[in-house]
């Protein structure tokens, strides 16, 4: 294990259990089962089409799998709404980035801290002071994570204005600021040059350090994958076929058979 | 010059009662990206609503009675129409809007009947002459034309620091922009759904009971939905001020239009003289006055 500094591994935060989920006739994913750890970076990887992004999907509840259980922090729940699993503390980015294009920087990154504000929205429109006062601490809570991604000359920017990479940047923004204990990164890294990649890089891991927080990720960058994460997890046709460190991994013949295209 | 000053607060007094129809466009298109077609046949319902059950109660019931009826209305859309299409293209939503303005139109005038009921709240209806002194024989304008402006006022204060002084205007904005990522924050989208269609629809029995007032409540109060367009694309789709402004440029506009170069034309360009403006606007600035700007990066 590649645990860096202070950090250590700890209990299981989240336990997939047997997870099956299909669209009509066409199934996406089969009695899947693996679980993430405290403090560690878990990759999911595969190639197109193996269930990834479902998977992702099911463990912060846009998808309802039809069978299986999903076991996080001690609590099972079989189908929760993405609100739910949002306040429960999973944050997540998407593949093909969902930010609020029309809004700056700033703004998106401060939607991402409605969870953590008080929850009656109308009282704060009478309540003038505390409602200022809040928001903002919540506004230096933003500014600090603008500071950590390196994004201040951009603070004010419409999103929809911004490079692709860098837009990469803001939703990983937005998704910090919820302080979430499960990160879900759908392709962080996609569509990216070396340099902007090892920018990200830099950020996961720092994330991963300094907050604490538990990682999952998606990514096709083999290199990337294999230097950054803890544990390995492969799916191939909505199947599990192989779970354990990148070494572990690499060797497995089930996994190179998938990546390299063996009949079925 | 009196004469004036007398079409511009015609104009702008018509061009009020645009803006409260506009604004309930505005709420819906803020909060969901969708421009919802249903908003005259909601004035209408909520006019009918109200007049009908004042035959049978107190005004101050018949009111409450009829902000409950548009908030059920409200929950009711939510569930059987929004949340069924969460994560669909705008037009859809669209489409489906479609289908509950032809629904809602049917079913207020099934329910409530379709003649057409006047709608007495006891508002003053007399002309006054104002600015007596300032000009040789005054402005004549109606009482009425100013409680509405002075109602507009009101509900655009409320509104504007609601929705752009709270927290709720960022979730608002988030759910317009994108369903998906606006849950994976935790915007809880089927409360805002039922907010915005709540206050749009009691917007929309507001507007009912001044068109209602001046016109007689019938059917062709769902058709001045259609003068709200032009008030949209001038004011920009999602700018609750912007509707104002804009009711009030179209309305000032179209009257004075009339009164002053109308002759040249034979008359009768009040008709399309708003659309012609919007026309315009779509080609100089196609976000309207005060909308957000259009982004897009290929």
């Amino acid at each position: 294990m590649t645990a860096t500094g202070g950090r250590r591994i700890g209990d299981v935060l989240l336990k997939v259990e047997d997870i099956s989920l299909s669209f009509g006739g066409v199934r996406a994913l089969s009695g899947v089962s693996f679980d993430i750890r405290k403090h560690e970076i878990r990759a999911i990887i595969g190639p197109n089409g193996a269930g990834k992004s479902s998977m992702l999907n099911v463990i912060n509840g846009f998808y309802h799998p039809q069978k299986g259980k999903i076991i996080f922090k001690d609590i099972a729940r079989t189908d929760i709404g993405p609100y739910d699993a949002a306040s429960r503390g999973i944050a997540r980015t998407f593949q093909n980035i969902a930010l609020f294009r029309g809004m700056s920087t700033l703004d998106n990154i401060m939607t991402g801290r409605l969870l953590k504000m008080k929850r009656n929205l109308f009282w704060q429109a009478l309540y003038w002071g505390p409602a200022r006062r809040e928001e903002m601490e919540h506004r230096a809570a933003a500014e600090r994570i603008i500071d950590f991604l390196e994004i201040q000359s951009i603070r004010k920017v419409p999103v929809g204005r911004l490079p692709y990479g860098l837009q990469k940047r803001v939703e990983l923004g937005r998704a910090l600021a919820a302080e979430p204990e499960l990160l879900l990164l759908d392709e962080p890294m996609a569509g990216m040059n070396v340099e902007e990649k090892e920018d990200m890089c830099r950020f996961i891991l720092d994330v991963n350090d300094e907050f604490g927080t538990t990682i999952a990720l998606i990514e096709h960058d083999m290199g990337v994958v294999m230097d950054i994460s803890d544990r390995v997890v492969v799916l191939d046709y909505g199947k599990k076929i192989a779970d354990g460190t990148p070494d572990e991994v690499r060797g497995n013949q089930a996994v190179i058979d998938a990546y390299l295209g063996v009949q079925h | 010059m009196g004469f004036f000053i007398e079409v511009l607060f015609g104009g702008f007094l018509a061009g009020v009662l645009y803006a409260l129809v506009a604004l309930g466009f505005v709420l819906i298109f803020k909060a969901s990206g969708v421009f919802n077609f249903a908003q005259g046949a909601m004035v209408l319902f909520a006019a009918l609503s109200l007049v009908r059950l004042m035959e049978w109660m107190p005004i101050p019931i018949a009111l409450l009675v009829s902000v409950g009826i548009m908030i059920v209305f409200a929950l009711v859309v939510e569930r059987l129409v929004l949340r069924p299409l969460v994560n669909q293209e705008g037009i859809i939503l669209f489409m489906a809007t479609i289908g509950v303005s032809y629904f809602v139109d049917g079913f207020g005038q099934t329910i409530w009947g379709s003649e057409i009921y006047t709608l007495d709240l006891g508002l003053p209806k007399e002309p006054v002459i104002i600015l007596e002194s300032v000009f040789e024989g005054g402005v004549l304008v109606n009482k009425f034309d100013l409680v509405a402006a002075v109602i507009a006022g009101i509900l655009v204060t409320v509104l504007a620091v609601f929705f752009q002084k709270t927290r709720i205007g960022r979730a608002l904005r988030a759910v317009a922009d994108d369903h998906q990522a606006a849950q994976s924050v935790g915007i809880p989208l089927r409360d805002i759904w039922v907010i915005v269609w709540s206050t749009s629809g009691i917007v929309a029995l507001v507007a009912g009971i001044v068109w209602g007032s001046a016109l007689g409540v019938q059917f062709s109060i769902s058709l001045v939905a259609l003068k709200a367009l032009p008030v949209l694309i001038l004011g920009g789709f999602t700018s609750v001020p912007g509707a104002i402004i804009g009711g009030l440029i179209i309305g000032a506009g179209e009257k004075l239009a009339e009164v002053f170069i109308g002759p040249s034309f034979g008359g009768g360009i009040e008709n399309w003289f708003a659309y012609m403006l919007a026309l315009l606007f779509l080609l100089v600035r196609p976000q309207g006055l005060f909308g957000e700007r259009i982004i897009e990066r290929v």
